[in-house]
Formats: C-alpha cells, sequence, structure tokens
C-alpha cells in the first residue's frame, strides 16, 4: 500500500506489469487447480473425479486482466483502466453469461477497479494509505454518529409503524423480526466487546441457555412466557458468572478460545444429554405467547382464555401474533440499547470503558477488574438469555443446531464490523450481515462464502469497524458537549 | 493391559496428527502473535486436495501405493502451501500492525470463507475413500481374543511425523531461514534493521505451517477414510488445545501437547463416552489456560504497560 506520485512522462513499465499480473495469475492457477477444476462427484461406483478446466482458465484470465488493470492504473493510464472496467461491467450486466458467478464476479470486479481507477483519477495517486484512508471514514463515521441524534428517533419511529405500512407482509415482518433478534444480540454482545473490551466468541452459549431454560420451564410445568421470561434471562446470567468467573483474568486472544471452548461444551452437552434436552432431535411443541397472559392468539382457545381477536374486536388474522412477536422483540431490543446507553454514564459503565483503554491502568486506580468484567458478562449473558426465550418462543422449536459456533460468529462480526462499542454500527452491521444475504436468497448457496469473505474484506478495509470513530460518553465539565446528550438517550437516541 | 496398549498405539497416531497441525498454530503466534483461525481450514484443504489427487492417480492408473502415498504427500503440500500463502498475502498482511481483534476477525471470516468455498466447489457430502495401505501387526493376544494391532498405517503415521519433526528441528536450528524466524519472533523491527526480509520470513512461515497442515490432512485422509468440508474446525480447535497445552510458541511443546491431546482423547473414548471426548479436549483448554497459560514448556510472559 504505498502511495506512489504518479509520473506521465515516465513510459509504461510493461515488464513489469505483466510479470506481476503473470505472477498473480499463476498463484491462482495454483489455487483453482486441485479443488476448482476437478471436482470430487460421488457415483454408484464410488468416488470420482470430474474435470472442469474451462472454470480454472476463466478463472486465471480473469485475475490476470484484473492484476494488469490495477498495474496500469500505478503506471498513469487511470482513464483507460477507468473505461475497460466499466465496459467489463457492462458486459456482465447485460451479456448473458453462462454462470451466474461469473457474472457476480466481472460486476463485483469491474466496480472496484473503476473505483479504484476513478480515485486515481480524483486525486491523482494511486492508492490512499490505510491512515488517510481511515481519517477519511472517520469524518463519515463522526457526521453518521452526529446524524444519529436525529436519525434514531426516525429509526425508532419508522420500526414502530412498520408493521402498520402497507408494503408490510408476513415475510417482511417475519425479516423484520430477524434482523431484530440480531440488533438486540449484537447489543447485547456490545456490551461485553464494545464496552468492556473482552472479546467473547462464545456468546451463543447464553443464547442457548436462554432458550432452552424457557422451552423446558414451558413444556415441562407449562409456565407461560411472561413468567419464564425473566427465569431465562436469570439463568443465562447465572451460567455468565459462572462460565465467567474462571476464565476473566485471561486477556486477548485466549479468553476468545476459551469463551469459544465453553460455547462448544454447552452445544456438546445439550447434544448428548438426551434425557433432559432431547438431544439432537431438540424440543418440539414450544408454546407461544400469549397476550400477556390475557388472550390468545389463535382462532377458539382452548383453555379459557379469550382470543385476541375477539377481545379487541378485529377479525381473526395470523398476522396478529406474528405483529405482536415483532413489537416483542422491538421492545426488548431497546430495553438493551437504553440500558447500554444509561449504564455509559454511570460509574460502572465507566470502569468497562476504563478498563478496555488499559486493562493496568485501571487496576492501579482502584477498579476491581474482576467485578466490573464479571458484571458485563453476566448483564449481556442476561440479554442473551432474554433474546434465546424470544427466539424459543418464536420458532416453536428448538435443537442444539441453532447454537453452532458460526452463530457466535456472525454475532461477533455485527459487533466489530460495525465498529465496537457504537449502538448504530450495530445496527448497520446488522442489516448488512443478515438483511442482504435475506435479499439474495437466490444465491442461497454463495450465501456463508460472500459472508466470510465479506468479513475479511471490510477488515481490510476498516479495520476498527464502519462507525469506530466515537466521542468519549462523559467529558470533562463544559469542555465540549458530550455528542449523546442525556435529552436523547432518554428519547431512545442510538449513539 | 492389551487394551491399554491398543489405546495407547491409538492416541499416539491421533496425536501425531495433532502435533502437526499444532505446529502451524505455535509458529504463527510465536512470530505475530496472532491465532491463524483459518489453519483448520488449511488442514481441511489439505485433506481435500490428497483425496483429488488419489483420485486422479487412480484415473491415471498409478497404483503402486509408496509412489501414490508419495504423490499425494507432495501435491498435498504443495497445493495447500500456496492456499496457506494466499491467506496471509490476502487477511492478514494488510492488517499487521492494526489493532488486535482485527486480523482474529479477518481471520475467522477467512475460515468461514474457506470452509463454504470447498462446500460449494466440491460438495457438501463425506468423502468416502476406500483404505490405500492395509494390513499390520498383531502386537500381542489376550486370553480371550483380543487382539493388539499395530496397523501399517500407524506407523507410517508415526514414522512421518518423527521424520518431519526432525527436519523440522534442523531447519529452524540449522538454516539461515529458521535463523531469520527466530529473529522475527523476538523482534522484527531490529530483524528487519538486520537485513531480515520480515515479510517473507512470515510469508514462508505460513507456507510451512500450511505443508505440515497438508500432511496432517493426508495422514487423516488415510486413516479415517472419510473427509468434508467440516472437520477443520474440530481439528483446529484441538490443535489450537494443543498448541496451548504445550506452551505455545514453542515447537516441542506443540508436538508434546498433540501426543497429550491424543492420548487423553483415545483415553477418554476408551474408558468413559465417546460422546464427550470433544468436551474433554475443549475442558483441557480451559484448565490448561486458567491454571498454567504458559503451557508444560512455555516461556511466562511478561506483561509491559
Amino acid at each position: 500500500m504505498t502511495a506512489l506520485p504518479l509520473s506521465r512522462s515516465r513510459g509504461i513499465q510493461w515488464s513489469a506489469v505483466l510479470r506481476e499480473a503473470g505472477l498473480t495469475a499463476f498463484v491462482a492457477f495454483l489455487l483453482t487447480v486441485p479443488l476448482v477444476g476437478l471436482r470430487t462427484v460421488d457415483r454408484p461406483t464410488g468416488l470420482t473425479i470430474d474435470a472442469r478446466f474451462d472454470e480454472v482458465l476463466v478463472a486465471v484470465f480473469l485475475v490476470f486482466i484484473g492484476r494488469l488493470g490495477l498495474g496500469l492504473i500505478r503506471e498513469g493510464q487511470a482513464l483507460l483502466v477507468l473505461v475497460l472496467a466499466l465496459l467489463a461491467t457492462g458486459v456482465g450486466i447485460v451479456a448473458p453469461l453462462p454462470t451466474q458467478v461469473l457474472e457476480v464476479i466481472l460486476v463485483g470486479g469491474g466496480l472496484v477497479i473503476a473505483i479504484r481507477a476513478t480515485v486515481t483519477l480524483v486525486t491523482n495517486r494511486s492508492t490512499l494509505s490505510q491512515a488517510e484512508r481511515d481519517k477519511r471514514m472517520d469524518v463519515v463515521a463522526a457526521k453518521v454518529q452526529h446524524a444519529s441524534r436525529w436519525l434514531a428517533p426516525i429509526g425508532i419511529g419508522f420500526a414502530l409503524i412498520f408493521p402498520f405500512l402497507p408494503f408490510a407482509d408476513r415475510h417482511l415482518i417475519d425479516i423484520g423480526i430477524l434482523l431484530l433478534t440480531y440488533i438486540m444480540l449484537g447489543w447485547g454482545l456490545n456490551i461485553v466487546v464494545g464496552l468492556a473490551g473482552l472479546l467473547d466468541l462464545g456468546y451463543v452459549a447464553f443464547y442457548a441457555v436462554g432458550a432452552y431454560s424457557y422451552a423446558l420451564l414451558a413444556t415441562i410445568f407449562g409456565w407461560s412466557f411472561w413468567v419464564c421470561l425473566p427465569l431465562a434471562g436469570l439463568f443465562a446470567a447465572l451460567s455468565g458468572v459462572l462460565l465467567g468467573f474462571p476464565v476473566l483474568r485471561l486477556r486477548g486472544d485466549y479468553f476468545a478460545i476459551v469463551t469459544l471452548g465453553f460455547g462448544e461444551i454447552i452445544r456438546i452437552v445439550l447434544l448428548n444429554w438426551y434425557e433432559f434436552t432431547g438431544g439432537p432431535n431438540g424440543i418440539i411443541g414450544i408454546p407461544r405467547p400469549t397476550f400477556f397472559g390475557i388472550a390468545d392468539f389463535t382462532r377458539t382457545p382452548t383453555d379459557g382464555m379469550p382470543a385476541f381477536h375477539e377481545l379487541f374486536g378485529l377479525p381473526f388474522s395470523s398476522l396478529q401474533r406474528i405483529i405482536f412477536l415483532y413489537y416483542v422483540i422491538l421492545v426488548l431490543a431497546l430495553i438493551v440499547n437504553v440500558f447500554t446507553l444509561r449504564v455509559r454514564k454511570l460509574p460502572l459503565g465507566r470502569a468497562w470503558e476504563a478498563l478496555r483503554e488499559d486493562d493496568i491502568a485501571s487496576a492501579s486506580l482502584g477498579i476491581n477488574r474482576t467485578n466490573a468484567k464479571l458484571a458485563a458478562f453476566a448483564i449481556a449473558a442476561m440479554f442473551g438469555g432474554f433474546a434465546g426465550s424470544f427466539f424459543a418462543t418464536r420458532q416453536g422449536f428448538i435443537s442444539p443446531e441453532s447454537f453452532t459456533f458460526i452463530e457466535s460468529a456472525i454475532i461477533l462480526a455485527i459487533v466489530v464490523l460495525g465498529g465496537m462499542g457504537s449502538q448504530l454500527g450495530v445496527v448497520i452491521a446488522t442489516f448488512l450481515v443478515i438483511g442482504l444475504p435475506e435479499v439474495f436468497r437466490e444465491l442461497e448457496q454463495y450465501r456463508m462464502l460472500a459472508f466470510g469473505a465479506g468479513m475479511v474484506l471490510i477488515m481490510l478495509w476498516r479495520p476498527r469497524g464502519l462507525l469506530a470513530h466515537r466521542d468519549p460518553t462523559v467529558t470533562l465539565g463544559g469542555a465540549r458537549k458530550a455528542p449523546s446528550g442525556p435529552g436523547s438517550a432518554a428519547a431512545g437516541g442510538v449513539s | 493391559m492389551e487394551y491399554f496398549l491398543q489405546q495407547l498405539i491409538n492416541g499416539l497416531t491421533l496425536g501425531a496428527i495433532y502435533g502437526l497441525i499444532a505446529i502451524g498454530y505455535t509458529m504463527v503466534y510465536g512470530i505475530i502473535g496472532m491465532i491463524n483461525f483459518a489453519h483448520g481450514e488449511i488442514y481441511m484443504i489439505g485433506a481435500f486436495v490428497s483425496v483429488i489427487t488419489f483420485l486422479v492417480l487412480g484415473a491415471l492408473g498409478i497404483t503402486w501405493v509408496p509412489l501414490a502415498l508419495a504423490l499425494m504427500l507432495i501435491f498435498a503440500m504443495l497445493f495447500t502451501s500456496v492456499y496457506g500463502w494466499t491467506v496471509e498475502r490476502i487477511a492478514y498482511r494488510p492488517l499487521r500492525g492494526s489493532q488486535r481483534l482485527a486480523p482474529l476477525i479477518s481471520a475467522i471470516g477467512m475460515s468461514i470463507f474457506l470452509q463454504n468455498y470447498v462446500q460449494v466447489l466440491q460438495g457438501a457430502r463425506v468423502k468416502p475413500l476406500p483404505p490405500i495401505v492395509s494390513g499390520g501387526f498383531s502386537v500381542m493376544e489376550r486370553a480371550d481374543g483380543f487382539v493388539v494391532s499395530l496397523s501399517y498405517l500407524q506407523i507410517f503415521i508415526i514414522l512421518l511425523t518423527v521424520a518431519l519433526m526432525y527436519g523440522f528441528t534442523q531447519l529452524i536450528q540449522r538454516t539461515e531461514l529458521g535463523r531469520a524466524q527466530r529473529a522475527c519472533e523476538q523482534d522484527k523491527v531490529m530483524a528487519g534493521l538486520l537485513g531480515v526480509n520480515v515479510d517473507r520470513t512470515i510469508s514462508l512461515t505460513f507456507v510451512m505451517g500450511a505443508a505440515l497442515a497438508a500432511v496432517a490432512g493426508m495422514m487423516v485422509t488415510l486413516y479415517y477414510g472419510v473427509i468434508d468440508f467440516y472437520i477443520g474446525f474440530l481439528a483446529g480447535v484441538k490443535a489450537f488445545t494443543a498448541a496451548v497445552l504445550g506452551g505455545i510458541g514453542s515447537l516441542p511443546g506443540a508436538m508434546l501437547g498433540g501426543l497429550c491431546i491424543g492420548l487423553i482423547e483415545a483415553f477418554w473414548s476408551a474408558y468413559f463416552t465417546t460422546e464427550y471426548k470433544d468436551v474433554a479436549a475443549f475442558s483441557i483448554l480451559v484448565l490448561v489456560l486458567i491454571f498454567r497459560p504458559t503451557g508444560l514448556l512455555g516461556r511466562p510472559e511478561i506483561e509491559k504497560v
């Protein structure tokens, strides 16, 4: 990533550019020959091999062209490359191509190179250095952060009326519930990762504890959702304390790996403890929530409870329950958000942020490290437990399948991509990570592939997360007004 | 006693495989201080490349077992190290010197990417392979007919591991590359000032780790006969446990840790339950990190302010 000044007087060094492109293409060739070019296929006679060298050739050719384009940008031919890249993008959109993957690669690659070329043309620099890019993004991030003062009420207002908008059908509300569940989990994990600075790779364990607590309490004792919800949170918090206590002494990567280990241990126990958890079959027939124990959402309730639609004199619709679920998760998520915004200003929240910045310094200032971290762990676990029991009641069925490591990785990705500690960042990242794949359902097969690649790319592009810029929550008396004042926080502001 | 001996043999074989993967973790941690989360996936790719090589050799009519094994080994190491190199080049190098979490997240992303890359290309079903090396000795027999067997394959795996370990130790201790690696491990800036190409050394560390993981992948393919795209995650975590147990950053430690994990897993499955054998590995990880974070052979890390 060196920024070379452009000098048009110098001729194009074709040999260097070509050699670089050739080398990259050769690496691409080595990478694609075994896994892309030779596919293992199950035949009745056994495993056989299927050669697809055309795909290897196409991949190598595209890599060569792409690298050549980048090389030429550096050599001062940005305009030419821009035109060609846009042409390639156009071809990708218009021309009928044999596979959709090729189309995506052409359009995506073409656009990326075109953007690089445009940047070069505008700034007269081949690439921006990491620090410069970061500074520019910081400016944008700061603007977004400040805008959140009015953006947040609008967003919350929209979320409140969303189910009654004309275009909101069942499918969209379902996606809304999914997004809100992840937003809530992201905000919950943000307490541990963003505020206290502990990298937790096993957050899904608490989600699982909450889900199983509700499912078991409801199916064994027949307790209602509204009784079980606090209990599930309590159990999750308890497990957070139990798991957290021994490991909080560890720092950094070690802590991350141990939490990963705990997450997996809980999943394996759930998988193998048949008598209690139903093993891999999970728990079925988890009761749906009632309208605060007053009314039921079925057409003809069995246990003497009035039906919701009769109580309110509405025509029966199965959508009513879904809308109700939507509001439940919205309120739960907002509780987490308001809690986080308030706690930041309390001594506990400040202790967390101090610990995140410098562990040793805060210990020497008299902060009880273990207690502060344990509190963060337990509170985040509790919110995870709430989300888990909501998940159980919404699905009506849970199994250990839903609580794999990948789930933890997704939640962590939401927090880190959004920019650690940023509440608005979590929302934006959730839309990117969960929302975008929902839109591209047709490319289902490539969903996780793109997810992994996206995680790497965002980290390369902006290592501190999209909205990493954040003003201090508390500043010294009037030196500078804190951006998220008490007023906006009380209004449920997202900062 | 006989049963114990059999489990010892099985555990040593398993431990050799874990140890080879653990070396990749420990070297990378030693030199750039990050957990290479995608290393398990590199091992999985090694296993796939060896299956593919085996099938191609079968199609070409090369059936002489020693030659086939040698070619599988060479191709698996070659292609997998290219993957190791590329992963470092794309996902880690640009993030060197950035904040601590960024490379870890990038590595997790890479791991998810590689897993799904193989799944999309090669299919999600398990890949069964006919046994290539069969037969073995029976070491001793109990009165009730329980035979302690030591298969040729197990001998092959253990001997190959010992040979690789020997060669590898020599490489680290005797060659210029090894010296450069040890220099970078101690102080990258100083090493750079003294004329060591730090970037190249780190790249080669990844290449070496990937090559050893590829050998482990090939061994697993031969030993179990089935692989799928998901084997990398669990093996990766266990190998990481082995690296931590042995003392992260220490090469003999990684091998020792691998052997311990392999033996514990074998004995746990034999005397307790198979279902919870993964819990055993994870519990060891947790216990070691809590009570002896430096591992068996590691040096204590001094906390600097």
